[in-house]
């Protein structure tokens, strides 16, 4: 009904609720776990699934096309960067997949702006962003332009 | 009411919505204005927010300059033709001019980009796509964005925008409530970058019940970028311009790996290639300009999308459905059936979820594609958005008022889909446009343009009131019936929804009446969401988590209107497969090779429509 919740898995955390982005996961007043408010408004996008650490989220797929019967569930390993799936079809075949989720420690790779050197004078009249020309061009030149184009904008029907 | 007013004051950059233009913006303001307030409003939770919340398998704007692969007007020159012609150039070539930048920014910070062994160049998919391992694509930027941000509010759903009462049309910041507490949140803010998001849900779609959550683009989408900038009063461009998305049937797979990577093709059910069948009736509506086979096979000039669904619902309507992906001989290769789950588990679970359910494995049989319900947005081959300035190196006039990315409001800037005229911008381009805006906005402060912005107590409540209203007016009325709700004196939020998409498919060219409207249509249309708005004033929510629907359905229905108004102004029919005008079924390039621009006046709700002329790239001596 998309995403639902395994009563005897789920003790109340409430992970889904913080990350789901649809707010369609919310804690049972009787019975203290989660569960999903509005299967409709349900993505099957699974970030509630894989924040659940005890594995209590799971998916049934739309009941107006998807027959019972199947399975796609999912490990998503922080730590060892990884995520594995596996798809169980209604007819008992079974897939893996494993996937890279980030090549760098979390967190780490990435600058703080406000520490790095501020950008001068020139930079900010001109038209160049953070880090840039790295990467733009092919040459050392700087960034594109009509005139280092050998383009204008001309107005009408053009091609 | 026991909620609390709580005012973050003093803001420099206000971003709203975080999803990739929101983060872009978020982390590329650091830079700019390193001792300026950064606040981040955000609907739902920056880690997982926004159309990219479940991942991507592909960055699908990405030039490959440095590799010496395409320069920026190669891809305004693709751009253009995807759309018929019509596009902001300008802002095209400056998004594609940096977003190689952001895409290497994205490696150094762990995004797992797949590597041609080759080559050692980023692996292609198609000749602007590039295939990675994106499942935690969201994740990774809102590191970035929190890395910059000196505040991140989660849970606010914001519902309108400040304005300064000392100049008009400038920005003063934005309000909101919190989803969980219910608090009442004001964010007093030099300038606002709009990074909400664009429309799903606004036309009916072909689910029923459970399913019509497997919408292609994300349900949380609920237009706010279009609602909060049209309420303002901001000119909006090309909202007519909505799209069709051929895909894999119900659950909206992507097809983008298939076509590109994995060289599926599409066939009837008879097992025959219809495209090109269609191809000269076709050509006489639009022309050889937009379409020409021949020169395509050539060039590889790409055939507009709009076109392509024009034929594959033209052939479904000739009797000679379905429309097969033929996957089985490309699924053979146990590499390549890697990549086509892989494709779908990295950024459409719902996809693999209907096939294993369904039993369909592509290797032994082909699946079905079909036409999906129409949605509004700027960043996929889509351009609907505010009419926002451009960069001052490379707009004409009618293109420039100072600041890049600047909306037609003072202070209010866009990115992502809230810009308009800038398709094929994706997720990278997203990131990108966000920069853009965010270094635009320092300087718009550096220059002094935020000085003396006045906001009074009296909007503050004014907007206070409003925004509790269906709450208030939900315990006011509920008692007046036993119980459910079927009530004479308020609609709920998902009774106002039905009615929105209802009508906006059967007046404004909906999947039911194949996308198909008039001007009589949608005149009627029009009349129907005007009492509808009047019905909106009486939206009961009956807790907090009804109050975010509601307004939600309140964007959706001020985007929809907007949508209608530009479909009835624009008398031609500019991208057939998106939608028909049954009362001008031609490309009309003499009167009609513009842009259409809207402004709603906040006041009398009337709407003003003008034709802009449409710029393109050519080379000096043209």
């Amino acid at each position: 009904m998309p995403t639902f919740v395994y009563m005897t898995r789920c003790d109340g955390c409430g992970h889904c609720v913080d990350i789901c982005p649809s707010d369609i996961m919310h804690i049972d007043k009787t019975y203290r776990r989660a569960y999903n408010i509005e299967p409709n408004m349900c993505w099957e996008c699974y970030s509630c699934v894989k924040a659940c650490p005890q594995h209590a989220i799971d998916v049934r797929g739309y009941g107006d096309f998807a027959p019972l019967g199947h399975s796609v569930s999912v490990d998503r390993d922080e730590e060892k960067g990884t995520i594995a799936w596996r798809i169980k079809f209604r007819n008992g075949t079974e897939k893996n997949f494993l996937s890279p989720i980030t090549t760098k420690p979390w967190g780490q790779a990435i600058p703080k702006l406000a520490d790095v050197p501020g950008p001068s004078q020139e930079m900010r009249d001109g038209q160049l962003l953070y880090n840039e020309p790295k990467y733009i061009r092919m040459d050392d030149g700087g960034l594109h332009t009509l005139e280092s184009t050998g383009l204008k904008m001309k107005k009408g029907v053009y091609y | 009411m026991a909620y609390q007013t709580i005012v973050e004051d003093g803001i420099d950059v206000l971003v709203v919505g975080a999803g990739l233009g929101g983060t872009g913006a978020a982390w590329e303001a650091r830079f700019w204005g390193q001792n300026k307030k950064i606040v981040i409003a955000e609907k739902a939770n920056i880690d997982r927010s926004g159309a990219v919340a479940q991942g991507l398998y592909a960055i699908n704007c990405y030039m490959g300059t440095r590799w010496g692969e395409n320069n920026p007007e190669d891809h305004v020159r693709y751009a253009r033709i995807d759309l018929m012609g019509l596009v902001r150039e300008d802002l095209l070539f400056d998004m594609a001019r940096h977003v190689d930048s952001t895409v290497h920014q994205f490696e150094e910070w762990g995004l797992p980009i797949m590597k041609n062994p080759e080559t050692g160049r980023y692996l292609r998919e198609g000749r602007w796509q590039i295939m990675i391992h994106g499942e935690s694509y969201k994740p990774i930027v809102a590191e970035a964005a929190k890395k910059s941000a000196d505040k991140v509010f989660n849970r606010i759903c914001v519902t309108h925008l400040l304005m300064d009462e000392s100049k008009e049309n400038r920005v003063a910041g934005a309000v909101g409530f919190n989803v969980r507490t219910g608090n009442y949140h004001v964010f007093k803010s030099k300038t606002v970058i709009c990074g909400a998001g664009g429309a799903s849900n606004i036309f009916k779609p072909r689910s029923v019940g459970e399913g019509s959550g497997r919408t292609w683009y994300a349900p949380w989408s609920s237009a706010s970028a279009y609602g909060l900038m049209i309420n303002a009063g901001a000119k909006m461009t090309q909202m007519e311009n909505r799209i069709v998305l051929a895909r894999f049937k119900d659950g909206y797979g992507p097809v983008g790996a298939y076509f590109l990577h994995l060289k599926t093709y599409t066939q009837n059910g008879l097992g025959e290639e219809y495209e090109s069948r269609w191809f000269p009736e076709l050509q006489k509506m639009v022309g050889k300009e937009y379409l020409d086979p021949e020169a395509s096979h050539l060039t590889h000039r790409p055939i507009p999308t709009c076109l392509r669904n024009h034929a594959l619902i033209s052939e479904v309507n000739a009797g000679r459905g379905p429309i097969h992906m033929v996957t089985m001989r490309a699924f053979q290769d146990p590499h390549l059936e890697e990549v086509g789950w892989e494709n779908f588990l990295g950024m459409t679970v719902g996809q693999a979820v209907l096939w294993a359910a369904t039993d369909v494995d592509p290797k032994n049989e082909n699946p079905e594609l079909t036409t999906s319900e129409p949605y509004v947005m700027g960043s996929h081959a889509t351009c609907s958005g505010a009419w926002c300035s451009g960069p001052e190196d490379v707009s004409p006039p009618e293109y420039f008022w100072g600041y890049n990315r600047m909306t037609s409001i003072e202070g209010l800037f866009g990115a992502g889909d809230a810009v308009g005229g800038t398709p094929h911008a994706f997720s990278s381009g997203s990131f990108t446009e966000g920069r853009l805006a965010a270094k635009a906005a320092c300087k718009y402060i550096d220059d002094g343009k935020a000085e003396g912005i006045v906001v009074s107590e009296d909007q503050i409540a004014r907007r206070r009131k409003e925004i509790y209203k269906p709450l208030e007016h939900y315990k006011v009325y509920r008692n007046a019936i036993v119980a459910g709700d079927v009530n004479p004196h308020y609609i709920n939020p998902k009774q106002g929804l039905d009615r929105l998409q209802k009508l906006m498919d059967e007046y404004c060219g909906g999947v039911t009446v194949n996308y198909m409207t008039n001007e009589k249509l949608l005149n009627i249309g029009l009349k129907k969401l005007k009492i509808m708005e009047e019905d909106l004033e009486n939206l009961a929510a009956k807790d907090t988590h009804e109050l975010l629907r509601a307004w939600e359905l309140k964007h959706r229905h001020r985007a929809a209107e907007c949508v209608t108004q530009h479909t009835l102004f624009r008398k031609e029919t500019r991208w057939p497969g998106y939608y028909y005008r049954g009362d001008a079924m031609k490309v009309d390039d003499e009167n009609w090779h513009v842009l259409t621009v809207s402004r709603r006046d906040p006041q009398t709700g009337e709407y003003t429509m003008e034709k802009a002329p449409c710029y393109h790239l050519v080379g000096e001596d043209t």
